[in-house]
């Protein structure tokens, strides 16, 4: 593989896939919220 | 008796005769970085051992870094297998609180632009002719982080880890003076004096437990040769927030940290040999590492400003700055920045959200990095 076809390879996936991933979990962090969402008192109740 | 006499004299000028105007400069350069740590505060955690390290490898026939060299059995032991700069990201995890990335995570796309800098930056390392995994090398100072350059450059580029580090984490510190003229540039006033409104969303317990795992089986499945620093990083704040460890945290925040930062520091000193340090190569590595951090800045302020449009003018693009893992001086930045423009705006918050995403980026970024190399074949599986 010639130098630049590496080098904008690893550049196009690279910026990409880090998008994509970090895009996901913001989705994933988002569904755990709405699945485990905060109570108010929670804290407080456990340690009551 | 004579002779025995001269014989035993030279023994003791041996080391200055040999001493080559290589080391003098390397000490010389060793001492600065002692001053910057010592006199200035910069990273003193990390610049004093290097710098002492640097001193010690540099003088002649003390062989520190020869097989049967104390400085070499740290490094094999530590720095070859990549261990040291793992558990150092377990002490990381353990000191991390990721409430403000919880609290609004659409933020931590701001965290994936800041570390746009690498790639770009990689391809400028390319067009100056360094060889593909050198230009890795070079191009992983733009996660601004110290661990993952240490843990790149240590795998792909061993010859040029101290440039990496000095570089990597020379330029952290001064993110405060890198980082604001090129907020400025980038934005204009009126977008400088935006007022984000507070973002009140309480996380409970249990998605803070289960963040750290979610994301270590999701990122680690996408880009597995990334675990080992994805999983370090989580391991820690699992044990964080889980709140059943303290003694394990405990120990991964102070004394394993300590320790392993310490003798890191001293094997990264232990690389900076005259020989193999005073190249043009190393001048071109310090000015490459600077050039992905202001571009890393640059793209996320753009990011910023696009998510800004988007928003209708709700973001405030100088956050986009703190999409970078130098936590958490890179949101005091902002904050201080936003301040200067508009006395009513408390950008501290959501810039912690941003540099939180950062430093999830960064660890993110090097993992992709290590797993496309990896379907490229250009290292091995």
């Amino acid at each position: 593989m010639d130098t630049w076809t590496f080098g904008w390879t690893l550049a196009l996936i690279g910026m990409g896939g880090t998008m994509l991933v970090l895009w996901i979990l913001s989705l994933l962090i988002l569904l755990l919220k709405k699945i485990f969402p905060h109570r108010p008192g929670q804290s407080a109740a456990k340690k009551g | 008796m004579e002779s025995a006499l001269i014989s035993g004299l030279q023994g003791l000028v041996i080391g200055v005769t040999n001493l080559g105007l290589g080391h003098v400069i390397m000490i010389l350069i060793a001492s600065g970085l002692l001053y910057l740590g010592i006199q200035k505060g910069y990273e003193p955690l990390l610049l004093v051992p290097i710098g002492f390290g640097a001193i010690l490898v540099n003088i002649p026939l003390a062989d520190m870094m020869e097989n049967e060299g104390f400085l070499r059995f740290f490094y094999d032991a530590g720095v070859r297998t990549e261990v040291f700069p793992l558990l150092i990201f377990v002490g990381i995890g353990a000191m991390t609180d990721f409430q403000p990335l919880l609290e609004n995570p659409k933020i931590i796309l701001l965290g994936a632009a800041g570390q746009f800098g690498i790639f770009l930056t990689l391809l400028l390392a390319l067009a100056l002719g360094f060889d593909k995994l050198d230009a890795v090398a070079v191009a992983i100072i733009g996660a601004c982080d110290g661990p993952t350059a240490i843990y790149v450059s240590a795998k792909f580029a061993p010859h040029m880890l101290g440039a990496v580090s000095v570089a990597a984490y020379s330029y952290m510190s001064l993110v405060p003076l890198i980082q604001p003229p090129i907020m400025r540039a980038l934005t204009t006033e009126k977008e400088r004096m935006i007022v984000m409104g507070l973002v009140k969303q309480p996380v409970s317990k249990t998605t803070k437990i289960l963040f750290p795992i979610v994301v270590t089986i999701f990122a680690s499945l996408l880009a597995p040769k990334g675990a080992p620093l994805i999983g370090t990083v989580m391991l820690g704040n699992l044990m964080k927030e889980s709140g059943v460890v303290e003694r394990l945290k405990s120990a991964s925040e102070n004394e394993i940290a300590n320790i392993v930062t310490l003798l890191l520091g001293l094997c990264i000193g232990a690389t900076m040999e005259a020989d193999k340090f005073l190249r043009g190569q190393t001048l071109l590595v310090l000015g490459l590492g600077f050039i992905a951090i202001c571009l890393d800045t640059a793209v996320g302020v753009l990011f910023g400003k696009l998510m800004c449009l988007a928003t209708g003018g709700k973001i405030n693009p100088l956050i986009g700055a703190a999409g970078i893992s130098a936590f958490p001086m890179s949101a005091r930045v902002v904050q201080a920045e936003g301040q200067k423009y508009n006395k009513k705006s408390y950008l501290l918050m959501h810039a912690m959200s941003a540099n939180a995403g950062g430093q999830i980026g960064s660890v993110i970024a090097a993992a992709v990095m290590l797993s496309v190399l990896q379907g490229m074949g250009i290292v091995g599986g």
